[in-house]
């Protein structure tokens, strides 16, 4: 056969073949290596996001269709009215909009759907705002002021201390008490567990944002704060759960008839020296708290179909004007979040309302 | 009569090049940003965003260049089974690097996300938000993503062939060197 296109070469000895193919494996070999070791196949004990929701898995059982974490909840909608006090921290539409809607959900900190609203001293609230310009700003609120922990690693310690003992089928009970023993960051934590007990409504909670972030500016200043919502119909304060395991739901449904509920929303301002990464410390002495505005919620919905079951509350959503901190644990949710979102996404049917659109 | 071109127009190569970084960037990124709880994974989203929007916008213009320009043949003695093979591996690259992109767009939409590629340039969504579609669109992007990784692999193996094994002006006709 004759070549065309280039000159004949003379043919190669086998030596020299042999090195030559050899030489092509280990170029591929090397690029695939590469890869194998990035996406974490070469380097297992890497913590991943499906790491994370495995282990919540493990501990809670497989429920399909719900939240790997915080399953049992409530869809609430509303508004969020602002005030002037932020404005001039953050260049953020939702600040200076007079009106930015709001999609909610009360929760449970539990990756099980069905636990008991008496089981745990904690509710969650994770609000996402929707601003006129198209941006969003989502945030997951908690009723403690502090994390247990202040790393992601730490997190799964934790999660893996609670996990079932396979002979036995509950989590081992020295375990928990090792771990927070082995882990003195979990203190200021533990101190508000102790005087913390479950509420009888979603509605007298104060709810902490506990991760930092940045306000910044139209002129690009940047603030550190911790946000959070405080109650203003807080009528029966320190009522305590009654028995039943559901009460939480009917509670909300019942206030909401009745008329609306409304939250302030407050930025607590950093001072020097306040830890920004860790969200198991708090913020001890005098700190100077904006009243950002005031959020109202006017309806609620059951999840199964609700506007807020499909969406994924990503603390790292945030809109021009607000930033994240260096605090870890916000990209580790980010991460482990958009992990259990997508289980859960290829496990339910669509939404029959109509999907809301996201404008440019 | 014209004579076949040896070697790809320039524009074409430097396209070529150009991409090929950015792919290979692109696919680390994600393999990346997909298996880490860090602070890695913030800011390799936030590039992996930006960089697959313009590789959209320039495998639309490498398409518009390749069927502008006058590609160099294949050598005419490159067995059949090669030549269908590097056909369609050249077809099933730029269909990849077409279709990523825009899979990675509707997926971020049907999650009801707003599609940003920095803090305030936002996409308009190309679907209306929809968890099941989302979970298609978000395992197509990662099995195909895969697929495209083997492809560039294959097509990396394939040039060294041609430059170290046949020797046949095949892999200069994309590095532009004489010899």
């Amino acid at each position: 056969m004759v070549d065309h296109s280039s000159p004949p070469r003379p043919p190669l000895s086998t030596t020299s073949l042999i090195l030559r193919l050899a030489g092509i494996g280990a170029v591929v070999a090397v690029v695939a290596g590469a890869f194998a070791y990035v996406n974490g196949t070469l380097d297992p004990q890497r913590l991943r996001p499906k790491t994370l929701v495995n282990a919540l898995e493990t501990n809670n059982g497989v429920h399909p269709g719900f939240r790997r974490n915080h399953a049992k909840g409530v869809c609430v909608a509303g508004y969020f009215q602002s005030s002037a006090e932020a404005r001039a921290y953050s260049s953020a539409q939702v600040f200076s909009a007079a009106k930015t809607p709001v999609i909610g959900r009360f929760a449970l900190p539990s990756g099980n759907p069905y636990a008991p609203d008496s089981s745990v001293p904690i509710r969650s609230f994770a609000v996402q705002f929707s601003q006129a310009n198209g941006q969003q700003w989502r945030t997951g609120m908690n009723s403690m002021p502090v994390f247990p922990v202040g790393t992601p690693e730490a997190f799964y310690q934790l999660l893996k201390a609670g996990a079932p003992d396979p002979a036995t089928g509950k989590p081992n009970p020295a375990n928990m008490p090792a771990f927070f023993a082995a882990h003195p960051e979990t203190a200021p934590f533990l101190a508000w567990v102790k005087t913390a007990k479950p509420s009888a409504s979603y509605a007298t909670e104060t709810y902490n944002g506990i991760n930092a972030f940045y306000l910044v500016s139209a002129d690009g200043k940047r603030q550190a704060v911790r946000w959070g919502v405080v109650p203003l119909s807080q009528d029966a304060p320190g009522d305590t759960a009654p028995d039943g395991a559901d009460f939480l739901e009917k509670d909300l449904v019942q206030r909401l008839a009745a008329g609306p509920l409304r939250w302030q929303l407050n930025m607590t301002l950093a001072n020097p020296g306040d830890p920004l990464d860790d969200a198991s410390k708090t913020w001890a002495g005098e700190h100077r708290v904006l009243n950002a505005g005031t959020l109202v919620l006017q309806s609620s919905q059951p999840q199964a179909d609700g506007d807020c079951r499909d969406i994924n509350f990503d603390p790292l959503i945030l809109p021009s004007g607000i930033e994240a901190s260096n605090d870890p644990l916000l990209a580790a949710r980010s991460a482990a979040y958009a992990s259990s979102y997508l289980r859960r996404a290829g496990e339910v049917s669509p939404l029959h309302s109509a999907p809301q659109e996201s404008k440019p | 009569m014209n004579a076949q071109p040896r070697f790809f127009a320039p524009l074409a190569r430097l396209l070529h090049w150009l991409m090929a970084l950015m792919i290979i960037a692109m696919l680390f990124i994600g393999a990346g940003l997909a298996a880490s709880v860090s602070e890695r994974h913030e800011w390799l989203i936030h590039l992996h965003k930006p960089l697959g929007i313009a590789i959209l916008a320039l495998v639309i213009v490498r398409l518009v260049v390749r069927f502008c320009t006058r590609q160099p043949p294949l050598p005419a003695d490159l067995p059949a089974w090669q030549v269908l093979a590097a056909k369609a591996s050249h077809v099933l690259l730029y269909a990849l690097m077409l279709v990523l992109p825009l899979l990675g767009w509707a997926m971020i939409s049907a999650a009801g996300d707003p599609v940003m590629l920095s803090s305030s340039v936002q996409l308009p969504a190309l679907v209306g938000a929809n968890a099941p579609l989302f979970a298609l669109l978000r395992n197509a992007h990662g099995y195909l993503a895969y697929l495209l990784f083997l492809t560039v692999l294959v097509h990396l193996a394939a040039a060294l062939f041609h430059g170290l094994i046949r020797r046949d002006g095949v892999l200069q006709s994309m590095t532009g060197t004489k010899d």
